[in-house]
């Protein structure tokens, strides 16, 4: 996004422009003086022109898109007296926002510390994850006879339902904080697998062939050809993940209760406090927003090419 | 002291390769025979898909035959080793190494066991500036032009000190400036390094250029060593006084015949 990157100079040559700023008396001699001096400048603002057009057409669309969301929630909520509308949700927000971490009870804290809670309940079910499941696709992208012995078993898992697995947990762990957890361990692992398996598996023959006539070990195989190629493969599987996680957490929390903002949701809707149900779906959504951002962001940085 | 000159540093025997595809068997090779001597370089012609490239996998090792034995050094061939190091057509370098580390690689893995860091280093440095490349000696390859990269593939083969350089139509995908430059290049480096050689090129011009012997091969199913032509120019060869010597016309002649009358390709 080259557009937003218009420095002081930019602008002072706008401002000092002639086509700009033909109007302004004040300024229009020094511009004058500058046309008679290179004369081929005068060419040059339409450019910097075309810059900004592009910048605002840039920046608009996502602003219009923004106004007509809040337009048809106004609507909405005018026709539907228990919903509340923008307005009144913002000041629930300031006043929920002016105190996020307050402790009153261990049912009652600041939104701060809820999203904290959901956070660490994400980062320990997905960082348990990754350090399975990317190991385990690079040995099943590797060797053939492992990728047709986990088809069966990836084939099976993968399309049940996150949620389906909270009673296993529940079970097996005794309490409903490791079982949150193994949820969103058992939901983000699948992308990560499948995706850095493909990677593996899609090696171009060419890189192997190098390996073979160098006789590299397995150890410099995986760290000097796979490991680099397949990296980008595995932040798409990672990316998927930390949103698949996301997602779930806040039904899991619903569920398992405690402190966490699916738990905070549910709690809402017990108090009836429907502004804070709408901030809480907003605090959601704009949390995995940064996420994915992030890892975007990361991914990018280790792209090679 | 003399060295004694291998005749039959590399020998084929009777090597047959057929290949098992989904379509059903395709037989690529019969009853290819012949030997390579010590410090030869020899070329392999012929028109694509006659398995040319088939006999260059082959002697690296990447491919077993289906029958037949094949000799490098008095030893059976029985997988790729960095003995008989390969430049492949599409140069094959990591993209996420610089062009010393691809260097780097290669010359670890060969001298790792005996040699100290530093001596692994002034090798890797000693293969990039043979072909020339110290000023880009820390770029990627994507930052280098076809040329570069294919040097640095050299560069990452001699770095080796292989007994056999294997070449698969290393100059394929160059342009014909570049590809000429290259060509010089390779020679005056085979001269001053003396290993054995194999190419395997569909250019005319370029067998004759660099080649002691020109392996003519049939055209496939089933192709096999229609013809053997020596070079006998002498070394070293200078490309534009060649262009008008007649012994030099006379062999490009004699491939060219090989290839348009004797084994035309049948029109697709």
């Amino acid at each position: 996004m080259s557009a937003i990157g218009i420095s002081k100079e930019d602008i002072k040559t706008i401002m000092n422009n002639e086509q700009t700023v033909a109007s302004n008396p004040v300024a229009s001699p020094k511009a004058a003086a500058k046309k008679a001096a290179r004369p081929a400048v005068a060419k040059r603002p339409s450019a910097l022109a075309l810059k900004m057009r592009a910048f605002f057409q840039w920046l608009l669309p996502p602003i219009f898109g923004l106004l007509l969301m809040g337009a048809v929630w106004t609507l909405i909520s005018h026709q539907s007296p228990n919903l509340p509308g923008p307005v009144s949700t913002w000041h629930s927000a300031v006043e929920l926002f002016s105190d996020p971490f307050y402790t009153n009870s261990p049912n009652d804290q600041g939104i701060g510390w809820n999203i904290l809670a959901s956070l660490e309940r994400v980062g320990l079910g997905f960082g348990l994850a990754a350090l399975i499941g990317i190991p385990l696709g690079f040995i099943i992208g590797r060797f053939q006879f492992m990728s047709r012995m986990a088809a069966p078993i990836i084939g099976i898992l993968r399309p049940v339902s996150p949620l389906a697995w909270l009673p296993i947990g529940l079970l097996v762990f005794k309490a409903a904080n490791p079982a949150a957890i193994w949820v969103i361990f058992i939901s983000a692992i699948w992308p990560m697998i499948i995706n850095t398996a493909v990677g593996v598996s899609k090696v171009p023959q060419d890189y192997m062939n190098v390996a073979k006539v160098l006789n590299l070990s397995e150890w410099k195989i995986v760290t000097k050809i796979l490991f680099p190629f397949v990296l980008p493969y595995m932040m798409t599987g990672v990316r998927l993940s930390i949103g698949v996680a996301w997602l779930v957490i806040v039904a899991a929390e619903m569920l398992t209760g405690g402190v966490g903002i699916g738990f905070w949701v549910w709690d809402e809707w017990n108090n009836l406090n429907v502004e804070h149900i709408i901030i809480a779906i907003f605090v959601v959504g704009i949390v995995g927003l940064l996420l994915e951002l992030a890892l975007t962001s990361l991914a990018r940085r280790f792209s090679y090419e | 002291m003399e060295k004694i000159v291998q005749e039959k540093y590399v020998q084929l025997e009777n090597v047959n390769m057929t290949f098992f595809t989904k379509k059903g068997t395709f037989e690529a090779l019969k009853n290819v025979n012949f030997s390579i001597r010590e410090g030869e370089f020899i070329s392999i012609i012929g028109h694509s898909g006659c398995g040319k490239s088939t006999v260059l996998n082959l002697i690296a090792g990447l491919l077993q035959p289906t029958d037949g034995n094949l000799f490098c050094a008095g030893r059976e061939i029985a997988g790729p080793g960095p003995e008989r190091a390969v430049v492949f057509q599409n140069h094959s370098l990591l993209p996420w190494l610089t062009c010393s580390e691809n260097v780097y690689l290669a010359v670890e893995r060969v001298f790792g066991a005996t040699d100290t860091k530093d001596q692994l280093k002034k090798r890797t440095q000693a293969a990039i500036e043979l072909v020339g490349l110290a000023h880009a000696a820390d770029k990627r390859p994507n930052e280098i032009s076809g040329g570069m990269k294919q040097r640095v593939g050299i560069a990452r083969a001699l770095a080796m000190e292989p007994k056999v350089l294997l070449l698969d139509e290393p100059f394929g995908a160059l342009d014909a400036l570049t590809r000429a430059h290259l060509q010089d290049e390779l020679m005056t480096i085979m001269a001053k390094s003396g290993c054995t050689a194999v190419m395997v090129t569909h250019d005319v011009d370029e067998a004759v250029l660099l080649s002691d012997r020109i392996v003519m091969m049939t055209n496939g199913p089933a192709a096999t060593i229609g013809d053997i032509l020596d070079v006998e120019l002498a070394r070293p060869r200078k490309r534009l006084e060649l262009a008008e010597d007649g012994h030099y016309n006379h062999l490009r002649s004699e491939v060219l015949k090989f290839l348009y009358e004797r084994h035309a390709k049948k029109a697709a």
